[in-house]
Order: C-alpha cells, then sequence, then structure tokens
C-alpha cells in the first residue's frame, strides 16, 4: 500500500467511530448559527456607497496605508508625480494593464514590466511597485490581488513602496463578496496567487512594538477614481 | 515521574520566579488583550461566530477522507505534486529528496510548526544545507539556537537589549534599542537569502478542498515571497488543515486574526493554487504538497477528543491561560504550548511522558473560553487525566483514594480526622516546608488555611440546642 492509502485508511478507521456534534458539551450552542450566511457574524458594512468608501478609507488609514479619492486618471498621474519625487524613486515596476498603462508611461522613469518575466535584483532595486487589484474592501480596508491583476507574485511584495491603482466600482463590502467576485471572474481557473493585502508589511515581533516594512513594503498607497 | 515531568517541574519553578521574564510577558500579553477585545468587538456576533467556525471544521474533520481526496485531486490537476507522510520520519525524507534532486543549496524557510513538529531545520542542516528562517521572530530563535516560545509569537520572551546583543554577535551590527532599527537589520540579512534561495519552503493555515489552495495568513510577507522567488517550493500542511469550501474563508481569516494577534485581519493573507501557471510572470517552477499524518489519525480515532483537530493555531489559549503566562513557553518542552499543546501532546508524542500536562492547569476553562472555534479544552485534560490513570495505575494514589474514600464515607471517621487535625495543625509551622511535612509539594508556596476550631456541624447542634 503506498502512503497516501495508508493515512486514508486510517483516516476511515478512526472516522468509523462518530464524534458528537459541536456544541455537545456547551448546552448554549444554538445551530441556527450553522444556516445564516457568515456576513451576518462579521463586522458592519454600511449600506451606502459613500458609508463604505468612508468605511474603507478609515480602515486602510488605521493600517497605515494611504488613501487618495481622485478625480480623474490625470489626477492619479500628478499624485504619484509628488510621491516619486518626495522619496527620489530612480526607477519603477509595474505590470501591463489598463490603468497601469495610463499611469506609468507618463511618470517618466525607466519601468520594468514583469509581464513577460524580469530580473529580480532589478525588481528589488525599483523604488515602487504599480499594480492594478480585483477589488478593494471596505470591511478590512484590503486591497484583493491575484497574479493575473497585480502583475505576478513578486511585483506587490518586493519593491519597498507599493502603489494600487483602483477604480471606485471596485469596491466591495466585505470578505463573503469577495469570494463571490473571485468565483464569479475565475470560475474554476484561478490565477496561481491570490491575496488580501491589509495595509503594509509589518511585524510586532520584538517586543509587540509595531514596525512597518518587515520583509515587504513599508508603504502601501491606494489611488483610486 | 517521567524526564519530561522533572523537567517541567524545575523549569517552571524557576521561571514562575523570574522576575524579567514575567514583565516581558506579562506586557506582551496585555497589549494582546487590548486589541482582540477590539477585534472581537467589531464582530456584530463574535459566539455565533465561533459557533459557526466550529460547525464548519466538525464538517471538515468528519468527513477528511472525502475532503483529503479533493483537495489532492484539485492540487494535481493543476501541476502541483502532493505527496503524503505517516511519520516525521517520511515527511524528513520526502523534503530531503526533493532538495537533493533540484541539486539546491540554500533553503528559504518562512514558518511552519509543522516543520518543528517534525524537526526538519535540524535534519536539512545535519544533510548540508543552509536553512534560514525568515519570519523575524522565527529568525531570532533560530539564531540563538532555540525553539520558539510562542506558536504565533516566536521571540515573545527576549527584550529588545537582549535581541540587539544577539544581532551584534552574530550578525556583527551595531547595537540599538530601537525594535524599528532591528527589524531593518534582519530586512537587510534576509532580502539576499531569498533572491538566491533554491528552495522556499512554507507551512500553511488552511487547506482548501473545493479549489485546491493553500491558505497562508501572515504579517510580514517573508512567506509571500518564499512562495515568489524560489524556483522549487514546498509546502508541509498537517492532514487536519483542510476546509471545505474556499467561501469558509470569509470567516476563518478573521477569525484567525482576531484570535491570534488581535488584528481585523492579518497584512497578508494568500491563497495559492498551484506553481506557475502558463501565461504567469513568476512563482515557482515546481510546488510540492506535504501532507503530514504524524499521529494525527490516532487522535482522531478518539471521538472524544476529536475536536482538538479542530484547532487553527491561533495561539489564544496560551494567552489565555494562566499557567502558560507564569511558566511561560520553553517550560512545556513541545512544539505546540499551552493548553492546545497540553491537549495533544499526549497523543502526539505518547500518554505516560507527557500526562503531566494535563495537571499543567487550572482547569479555569479560560482556553474553552477563548478558543475561537470551540475545542473543549480544560475538558479534554481531565478526559487525559483519566485515561493515564486507567491505562497505568499508580499504586500509591490508588490507596490514597481508597483511604480517602474510606474516611470520608463515614460519619464517625470524617469527625475524628477533622477533630485529630484541628489538633495537630498548631504543630504544623514546625515541619512547614521540610521534608518531614507530609504536604510538603503543597505548603512550600502555599498557606493552609487554618482549620476551624468548631465543626458546622458541632455548631448548629449548639444553635439548637440553645433554641
Amino acid at each position: 500500500m503506498t502512503e497516501r492509502e495508508n493515512i486514508l485508511a486510517r483516516v476511515r478507521e478512526a472516522l468509523r467511530n462518530p464524534a458528537p456534534r459541536p456544541g455537545a458539551h456547551d448546552e448554549s450552542h444554538a445551530t441556527e448559527a450553522l444556516e445564516q450566511p457568515i456576513s451576518r457574524w462579521l463586522p458592519k458594512v454600511g449600506n451606502s456607497f459613500e458609508e463604505r468608501l468612508a468605511l474603507f478609507k478609515s480602515n486602510a488609514e488605521g493600517l497605515k496605508a494611504v488613501f487618495h479619492m481622485v478625480k480623474d486618471q490625470e489626477e492619479m498621474v500628478a499624485r504619484l508625480g509628488t510621491i516619486r519625487d518626495a522619496e527620489g524613486w530612480k526607477r519603477a515596476a509595474t505590470h501591463k494593464g489598463q490603468l497601469t498603462d495610463a499611469v506609468a508611461a507618463k511618470l517618466g522613469l525607466p519601468t520594468i514590466l514583469t509581464d513577460a518575466g524580469y530580473d529580480v535584483n532589478s525588481l528589488e532595486q525599483s523604488g515602487v511597485g504599480i499594480t492594478e487589484c480585483d477589488a478593494l474592501i471596505a470591511q478590512t480596508g484590503s486591497v484583493l490581488v491575484t497574479s493575473k491583476s497585480a502583475g505576478g507574485r513578486a511585483l506587490s511584495v518586493l519593491p519597498p513602496h507599493h502603489v494600487v491603482l483602483a477604480r471606485k466600482e471596485q469596491l466591495l463590502a466585505d470578505l463573503p463578496g469577495a469570494f463571490e467576485l473571485l468565483t464569479k471572474r475565475y470560475g474554476t481557473s484561478y490565477p496561481s496567487f491570490i491575496s488580501f493585502i491589509t495595509g503594509p508589511s509589518r511585524t510586532g515581533d520584538i517586543e509587540r512594538i509595531l514596525v512597518l516594512g518587515a520583509h515587504g513594503p513599508k508603504k502601501l498607497t491606494i489611488l483610486c477614481f | 515521574m517521567s524526564g519530561f515531568a522533572t523537567q517541567f517541574k524545575t523549569d517552571a519553578t524557576r521561571l514562575t520566579r523570574d522576575l524579567k521574564h514575567r514583565t516581558l510577558i506579562q506586557t506582551a500579553m496585555g497589549k494582546y488583550n487590548v486589541v482582540r477585545k477590539k477585534s472581537a468587538g467589531e464582530f456584530q456576533d463574535w459566539q455565533s461566530a465561533r459557533r459557526a467556525a466550529s460547525g464548519i471544521k466538525w464538517d471538515a474533520v468528519n468527513h477528511l477522507d472525502t475532503h483529503l481526496e479533493q483537495l489532492t485531486a484539485k492540487l494535481e490537476a493543476r501541476g502541483t505534486k502532493v505527496h503524503w507522510a505517516s511519520t516525521g520520519v517520511q515527511a524528513r525524507k520526502i523534503i530531503l529528496d526533493i532538495i537533493a534532486e533540484k541539486k539546491a543549496r540554500s533553503i528559504i524557510k518562512s514558518k511552519a510548526m509543522t516543520a518543528e513538529e517534525i524537526h526538519l531545520n535540524e535534519a536539512m542542516e545535519k544533510a548540508g544545507y543552509e536553512v534560514v528562517e525568515s519570519d523575524l521572530g522565527e529568525f531570532i530563535v533560530q539564531l540563538r539556537k532555540e525553539p520558539p516560545y510562542h506558536i504565533v509569537f516566536p521571540a515573545m520572551h527576549l527584550s529588545r537589549d537582549d535581541i540587539s546583543e544577539l544581532f551584534t554577535k552574530e550578525l556583527g551590527s551595531a547595537p540599538t534599542r530601537e525594535p524599528e532599527e532591528l527589524t531593518m537589520i534582519a530586512r537587510r540579512v534576509l532580502r539576499s537569502k531569498y533572491i538566491t534561495a533554491d528552495v522556499g519552503i512554507t507551512g500553511a493555515n488552511f487547506a482548501i478542498a473545493e479549489t485546491g489552495m493553500i491558505s497562508i495568513t501572515e504579517n510580514e510577507g517573508n512567506a509571500r515571497l518564499t512562495a515568489a522567488l524560489p524556483k522549487t517550493m514546498i509546502t508541509l500542511v498537517g492532514i487536519e488543515k483542510v476546509l471545505p469550501h474556499m467561501a469558509d474563508l470569509a470567516l476563518f481569516l478573521p477569525m484567525l486574526a482576531t484570535a491570534g494577534t488581535g488584528q481585523a485581519l492579518t497584512c497578508y493573507n494568500s491563497m495559492y493554487g498551484g506553481p506557475r501557471q502558463p501565461g504567469e510572470c513568476d512563482g515557482p517552477e515546481e510546488w510540492h504538497v506535504v501532507l503530514l499524518d504524524n499521529h494525527r489519525t490516532e487522535l482522531l480515532a478518539d471521538a472524544e477528543q476529536r475536536d482538538a483537530l479542530h484547532c487553527i493555531r491561533c495561539g489564544a489559549c496560551l494567552n489565555a491561560c494562566p499557567i502558560y503566562k507564569n511558566v511561560g513557553g520553553h517550560t512545556y518542552g513541545t512544539t505546540y504550548q499551552g493548553p492546545i499543546g497540553s491537549v495533544i501532546t499526549p497523543h502526539l508524542r505518547g500518554l505516560q511522558n507527557w500526562k503531566h500536562l494535563s495537571f499543567a492547569s487550572s482547569l479555569c476553562g479560560a482556553c474553552t473560553e477563548t478558543c475561537p472555534v470551540k475545542i473543549d479544552l480544560h475538558h479534554h485534560l481531565l478526559q487525559n487525566r483519566r485515561n493515564a490513570a486507567a491505562e497505568k495505575p499508580v499504586w500509591w494514589e490508588k490507596i490514597a483514594f481508597k483511604g480517602f474514600a474510606f474516611v470520608a464515607n463515614r460519619r464517625w471517621t470524617w469527625r475524628w480526622g477533622i477533630r485529630v487535625g484541628s489538633w495537630l495543625q498548631p504543630l504544623h509551622p514546625l515541619v512547614k516546608g521540610t521534608v518531614l511535612d507530609p504536604m510538603r509539594p503543597w505548603t512550600k508556596t502555599r498557606e493552609f488555611p487554618p482549620l476551624a476550631k468548631e465543626t458546622f456541624k458541632d455548631y448548629w447542634k449548639k444553635r439548637n440546642d440553645r433554641a
């Protein structure tokens, strides 16, 4: 027998003896929790777009991400130019996409595109990684990216600053909505990497004191129009 | 008493008196408690969320065979190689064989408690490979050649000065008191390792049967880099990690964050559904998922304690436990510490050697109350005590309990016992704490309350006589 068969045989043998249903030790255990949609238990999100946008902004800023609602692509370019000058970017990295094409070209910097493969060292030395995303999630202030929407696995984590370009139509209310979107958008051919990015990289491993930029980006900026 | 029990007692006695240790742990736990309360409070109904989560886990674990088969089929359909390991020895061999086949030299690792469980690092180092832990806390304890102190906060027991001193000695950096600078020192050292590593090894928080995905939760980005840059990726997963559906994560990700660190959501929650797919620009060329049993099926066979396999390794029970907070993580001498470790270690590593952990509990139930998936932790500790005694009775305990039953079941012996006790008690200070003291293990660190001069029975009788 292979180890696979051995393990599965042990599992089946073990399961012949049924275990008590959850709540057997707890009389207050109501089973209705199992039948309700998950969103009922999760943190509240508002009903209107404005409420959700405000929630996204306050969540993202609470996590020390920067969020700007801008008028149009032109203002997006201007905002990005300001950050470029302030941080002295020498090189940018991005991927092909409707928004990234329109914005990154106007930065006037040597730019790496990750789409057709890239040199890891050059990507690591880029001042910024600019990506699009699949969605913004109001409930948690997260950005949902995939290897398809955000130029692969490394672009959004290797450079020291990650800038996300988004449209306000991409704002979703909550996490269950985000998983619905993933299923609807990709069917069964999911990109090999999907990630909820919730604020810049962080650690509390030294005396539980928050430090940003543990291994990933020190800064996360979300520009939305 | 097993050697493990003796070691537990010695270390516990030392650490409960270590004031520096105490201050560090109390500060860290204090901070955790504040944010955890706030995050759980943001839920519309945290208690119902716990019920729902425990229901989903029950389904996952009680249909484990079906879920494992589905998971494997889905993973393989997208080019992932799935391996099965009954034991730690087998898992180590599978991983070492992959590394050897790839002619790898350096290995980058992100945090994985399953790898600690099977002592993977030691095995790889012994085979001559360079292995670097990339999670900051794990990196620190690796430099100190220590096991993690806590399943979520591996370096909780160290102060910034300890870490600065360690970095100066091991990495040659200038001493500093700034956590930010210390983090940046580690960042610089590790950056080059990601880029040059041939193999990346990760653990897993959840394995999604429906879609064939591994979900990894982290704050630092080290697991993302480990899964993005090396050409070969290996993921070590305990078989109990399955969740039936991808959408279950909408509940489990925020609950894990809240219970684990008090965050609303951890910084990166990533789902991996294969090696680099056609049309993708990066990611490993090969991905190996190793499914590990290592005595989990034995725990599965114990229907009474099967829910211990619901554990999502959030560490909340450690943080709630008065014993953990006093004796510290290393005292347990186990991979998994605290209440969950005390429950599962006897199953994973032998009941008789580890039964003392069932007594490392005040049975206050704080662990059961805090557990996001409602594992009946403190009752399982009692069941382990019962099972240990039934499997291998201790002769003097049997006699002692028979004696107690004899005295307590008869009115005259009970009354007589109490009276003699109250006569003898004034003499107790003469022997208290010495080898002559029959209650020495208890009275060494505690005061025995004075027995009343008059029993309630006597008082009641007198009162009625007066009336």
